[in-house]
């Protein structure tokens, strides 16, 4: 320890630093860089996980354009994410909007908006799946029949079976969406509330021009957050429809569904990784799209 | 910016509304809070039914009631004989509990380090953590898979646990919490002759102690209802987390509705739990963690 003593503050800081860095360095380094390129390398290789890897340039990209499944999966994804992020957030901005002009029971309602986001999706898409099923079974339907409506085939038809993987998602997602929009809502000054009221503005008038302008930070950060939710969607569809995986005919299929599919059940590790880039481009556009979204407001 | 709007919502957490009408017993608000509450049930039914189903016969849950005419532990006692269940829940609580505790530590330390140290390049390490961000989970798998391969990782709880030891999220989260520390508190304790570690260990963390445990219960949640990798790194029973057993269960069950509801009702009922005990905390928590982040 004798060196240690001779060294000034300064170069004391710096070996402390290191020292407290050492590991996390040599973490990120093995278990999220490397891993990054090493994906990036794959996605130019072919290779089933058994043999050797041989380089095929862009053979799997190639092939990635040429597969309908993957334009269909494509699609998929982006319905998703078109379909979730604005319903869940219209739905979650009302709510939030409203329950933040309630004192009687607040603590009360707010917790049973909350308390889906505390669920496992797994379990929550057994039940829900359990709700879809046709007559006698499933209480959607039993429902719909004890009023006299025609039963809908929810997880069984190629046209409603991605709504309905998608609703339970939307429904856990909220909570979050709400306490967040509430901190944001009380996050804004009173005082222009007060002048606002003094100047006798109407609710509407203050939602549009106090409120919402004023929540814009809040805003993109929900607006990101879950749409790179909706993007990476994968528990719920893959228990709603283990008969069948992104099933019916694909249907339901998102991307990252795929990717674990050609991973782990086709063995195709190339042709995966080639399509996990794809999934990081489309993230990182998302995230590029928010940083200059929010450098226009200041 | 985030700092003042944090500070802001922190102070009112505990307030009604944002603004309180004269008279709040108008009729419009009494439709409104009606509406909401109205909506609170709706929310919470599914969960409601879950429970409700669980306790009850198979020829029963057809039928759209609540409460069951004959509640019965049946389900229970038959999902719960051959001990499965408590094998998952056990290793779900062994990976979550570790990688939370881990990432707590390291995610702070890393943080602490970042904001208040002086060194050549610290901003070069900061900035390449942050971009690990954009990376997701998704596209490490591959090679993580192989990684486990070679190592043997496979069917082991160091390999279900590995990638999540650190989070970028957090170092970002503890890096801004321990701006708001004073450096002369820091210095002060540099003059009474402790080192860096105890420093930042006695000194530094207990400033920080509402973040920690913000930061602790977003990491636990998110790795007791983790499901992809542990679903790709374990292929023995013995070795499922809570997710991927009650997948493995309900796809065995298949048309054994109430069963497989008794299964996700075991899933849930801890965290529920969990969250009525500790709810102003975990909102809190996730109030801190979402305007931080």
């Amino acid at each position: 320890m004798n060196w240690y003593r001779k060294l000034s503050i300064k170069q004391k800081q710096v070996v402390w630093a290191w020292t407290f860095l050492a590991i996390p360095v040599l973490f990120y380094v093995v278990i999220r860089f490397y891993p990054t390129f090493g994906s990036v390398l794959l996605s130019f290789q072919d290779w089933n996980l058994l043999g050797s890897k041989t380089w095929i340039g862009l053979e799997n990209y190639e092939k990635l354009v040429a597969d309908p499944v993957f334009w269909k999966v494509f699609n998929n994804t982006f319905i998703y994410l078109l379909l979730g992020t604005p319903v869940s957030l219209l739905i979650s901005f009302i709510i939030a909007y409203h329950l933040d002009k309630v004192s009687f029971l607040h603590a009360t309602i707010r917790a049973m908006y909350f308390i889906p986001f505390m669920t496992s999706a797994v379990a929550m898409a057994w039940l829900w799946r359990w709700f879809y099923q046709p007559v006698p079974i499933g209480l959607f339907n039993n429902f719909l029949a004890s009023m006299g409506i025609s039963q809908l085939p929810f997880l069984r038809s190629t046209v409603s079976a991605l709504p309905s993987v998608l609703a339970p998602a939307i429904w856990a997602g909220l909570g979050f969406q709400i306490i967040i929009f509430m901190a944001g809502l009380r996050a804004i000054p009173q005082s222009y509330y007060e002048a606002a009221q003094i100047d006798g503005v109407g609710p509407w008038t203050v939602l549009r021009e106090i409120t919402i302008p004023l929540l814009k930070p809040t805003l993109v950060f929900l607006v990101v957050f879950s749409s790179i939710g909706f993007l990476r969607i994968f528990d719920q569809v893959f228990n709603m429809t283990t008969n069948d995986p992104g099933g019916p005919l694909n249907s339901t299929k998102p991307l990252v569904l795929m990717i674990y599919d050609t991973a782990f059940n086709a063995f195709d590790m190339g042709y995966a990784a080639a399509q996990t880039v794809v999934l990081f481009t489309i993230l990182l556009l998302v995230s590029l799209l928010q940083l200059y979204v929010m450098r226009e407001r200041t | 910016m985030s700092q003042t709007k944090f500070k802001a919502s922190q102070a009112s957490l505990g307030r009604g509304s944002t603004y309180a009408y004269k008279n709040s017993l108008k009729p419009a608000s009494v439709i409104r809070w009606t509406l909401l509450f109205m909506g609170g049930i709706l929310m919470i039914m599914p969960i409601i039914y879950l429970l409700s189903t669980s306790f009850k016969w198979p020829h029963e849950i057809y039928n759209l009631q609540i409460i069951p005419d004959e509640p019965t532990l049946d389900n229970y006692a038959y999902v719960l004989e051959d001990g499965r269940f408590f094998t998952w829940f056990g290793n779900s609580a062994i990976v979550a509990i570790c990688t939370t505790v881990s990432s707590v530590i390291f995610d702070s330390l890393v943080g602490y380090t970042l904001c208040k140290f002086e060194f050549k390049g610290k901003t070069f390490v900061f900035i390449a953590i942050l971009s690990t961000l954009m990376i997701p989970t998704e596209m490490l798998i591959i090679p993580w898979y192989t990684m486990a391969v070679d190592f043997g990782w496979i069917n082991s709880y160091w390999g279900i646990m590995f990638p999540g030891m650190m989070t970028a999220f957090g170092t970002f989260l503890m890096k801004q919490f321990f701006e708001s520390v004073p450096d002369e508190f820091l210095e002060a304790a540099r003059i009474d002759g402790l080192n860096e570690f105890q420093i930042w260990w006695s000194v530094a963390m207990p400033l920080v102690t509402p973040a920690l445990s913000a930061l602790a219960i977003f990491i636990f949640l998110g790795n007791w209802t983790a499901f992809i990798w542990p679903l790709i790194v374990t292929n023995d029973p013995v070795l499922y987390t809570l997710p991927v057993g009650l997948t493995t269960f309900s796809v065995e069950q298949s048309v054994e509705w109430e069963l497989i509801m008794t299964g996700a009702a075991l899933a849930t009922i801890p965290t529920l739990i969990v969250f009525l005990v500790f709810q102003r905390y975990i909102i809190r928590g996730v109030v801190m963690t979402g305007l931080k982040g």
